[in-house]
């Protein structure tokens, strides 16, 4: 049975009178241990469909299920030790005056979970950060060590599920192969399921096993990785997000057509 | 001759715990042509765009043992003839719109303002001149982005409108900062052959700073490759795959690539430079 389900799902943000639809009748379905990629332009709603599931944007049709049962409202408790989520930006993301062992000790103290003290040193270990940097602030940390750090702060409670929002996109590109790196380990290691919204192709088809393209709020394609690494995409817009993808550009086999 | 030469750059800036150098001894020169400048954070490489126009601020100190541009000493210029360089000569587009248009002018007034400043023009023909370079970044509705605030127009139109804006007076170096890191890839496309067509069509000269290598490595004719101030490597951009050093390498091979293999990504070892 599949994990997470989208049933035709809509998001509608009212202002000033003016409705826009961010989301418009978008299913879809990510097995268990899956890792599923959005990919879009600014605007197509990937990031919104992120937020959805997290209670974050005002839904206004269809339905999405975790684990078969209809995500509650509010999400509660018992929603966040199953799905969690990593933002973009590891330099807003992170409370600026709380140190790393605050903020990775917060979801145990809700929660109430014990042994704080264990699971915060094993948690900086997991993610590659030396026991020490919990008493550290965010500003004392690189960009990358930021994002271990998001990334071990949604694995706090031990979810099945993450959601990564552009996880590595404010990071160089060393950078960010070791934060990838560090994300399939730990998929591996803990059976993670991966829902992941990136605009480069070249990183969701590096880390997700199906992959759905959206515009303007709306599905145009859904295909395996396979059908993407051989260019069998079947509508325009993805075959023009395809060639417009900068890890085409140094192959001289691929040279796309002027 | 080149337009631009740069010969053992250094910028410096004096911090409570000493002199750091931003970019220690970095040369080179430019023509008629699109050099393209990559780097990740920190290695310098818009510090190395923005000192050509003496855009550092103190604490930071710009030294070089010559920076020429079409024959004018750079470095021991007045501050007045800089300020007749710069826009006019030499075209800076900075990374982000958002932080780089005024917020509180609207594009229209923003983009009439040098012309009618500098070069005098009346009403009509700044406002005709203005609409004329957006059409020429491929802005279709041009007189509704001239009325229009930075905050309402999309990352790719603003980033379209300063370069408009910077071409205005058509300079012969234009210096692009991230100009399409802030955009999706297929406005990225557009904007990178508009900037392509003005270097071929008006012989423009183009330093093009990124952090993506595989672009500019399609974009440029010639990349040098910067790590921790110093340029570690230059190559013709044709050529990238060839490249000789460990760092640029490194930087090649930790990108993902579609239908790549799915084993970890190479990383980089930065003891090893």
């Amino acid at each position: 049975m599949a994990l997470i389900e989208i049933d035709d799902l809509t998001v509608t943000f009212r202002s000033k009178g003016r409705e826009v639809r961010a989301v418009e009748g978008v299913s879809l379905s990510v097995e268990p241990r899956e890792s599923y990629g959005l990919v879009g332009e600014s605007g197509s709603g990937k990031s919104t469909i992120l937020r959805a599931i997290c209670g974050m944007a005002p839904v206004t049709g269809g339905s999405i299920r975790i684990g078969g049962k209809p995500v509650p409202v509010p999400r509660g408790r018992a929603f966040s030790t199953e799905v969690q989520m990593v933002f973009q930006d590891p330099y807003a993301s992170l409370h600026p005056r709380h140190t790393i062992d605050r903020t990775l000790s917060e979801p145990l103290a809700i929660h109430g979970v014990p042994g704080r003290d264990a699971r915060v040193v094993q948690a900086l270990t997991d993610v590659g950060l030396p026991p020490a940097f919990r008493f550290r602030y965010p500003h004392q940390l690189s960009g990358g060590q930021r994002q271990r750090v998001a990334i071990a702060r949604a694995l706090m409670l031990r979810p099945k599920i993450l959601l990564l929002d552009e996880p590595t996109s404010a990071l160089d590109a060393s950078v960010q192969a070791e934060v990838l790196n560090l994300l399939n380990r730990l998929r591996e290691e803990q059976g993670l399921t991966f829902l992941m919204v990136s605009h480069d192709l070249a990183v969701i088809d590096h880390m997700c096993d199906r992959i759905m393209v959206l515009q303007h709020g709306r599905t145009v394609e859904e295909m395996t990785r396979d059908d993407l690494a051989s260019a069998r995409m079947t509508t325009a817009y993805a075959r023009s997000l395809f060639d417009a993808s900068a890890d085409r550009m140094l192959d001289a086999s691929t040279e796309p057509t002027p | 001759m080149s337009l631009l030469e740069v010969r053992n750059l250094r910028v410096t800036f004096a911090t409570e715990t000493g002199e750091v150098q931003a970019v220690r001894g970095v040369s080179f020169t430019l023509g008629h042509e699109r050099l393209g400048i990559v780097g990740e954070s920190g290695s310098g490489k818009t510090m190395t765009g923005r000192s050509v126009l003496r855009l550092v601020r103190p604490p930071g100190r710009i030294e070089a043992d010559a920076m020429t541009f079409d024959g004018r000493d750079l470095l021991h210029a007045s501050e007045r003839e800089m300020r007749a360089l710069r826009g006019k000569r030499i075209g800076m587009v900075m990374q982000d719109p958002k932080y780089s248009l005024n917020p509180v002018m609207t594009i229209g007034r923003q983009l009439t303002e040098g012309l009618r400043l500098r070069d005098g023009l009346g009403r009509s023909d700044a406002t005709a001149k203005a609409i004329a370079a957006l059409e020429a970044v491929q802005i279709r509705d041009a007189a509704r982005v001239m009325e229009a605030y930075p905050h309402e127009l999309s990352g790719g139109m603003g980033q379209r409108v300063m370069i408009a804006m910077m071409l205005i007076p058509e300079p012969d170096l234009l210096i692009a900062d991230e100009p399409t890191s802030a955009l999706d890839v297929t406005v990225q496309a557009e904007v990178l052959s508009i900037l392509d067509g003005l270097v071929r069509d008006r012989g423009m000269g183009l330093i093009f700073i990124s952090h993506d290598l595989r672009l500019v490595a399609r974009f440029c004719d010639r990349v040098l490759v910067m790590h921790k101030g110093l340029v570690v490597e230059e190559i013709e951009a044709a050529h990238l795959m060839e490249a000789q050093h460990p760092y640029t390498k490194g930087l090649l091979n930790c990108l993902p690539r579609i239908g790549g293999s799915r084993a970890p990504l190479p990383v980089l070892d930065r003891a090893g430079f």
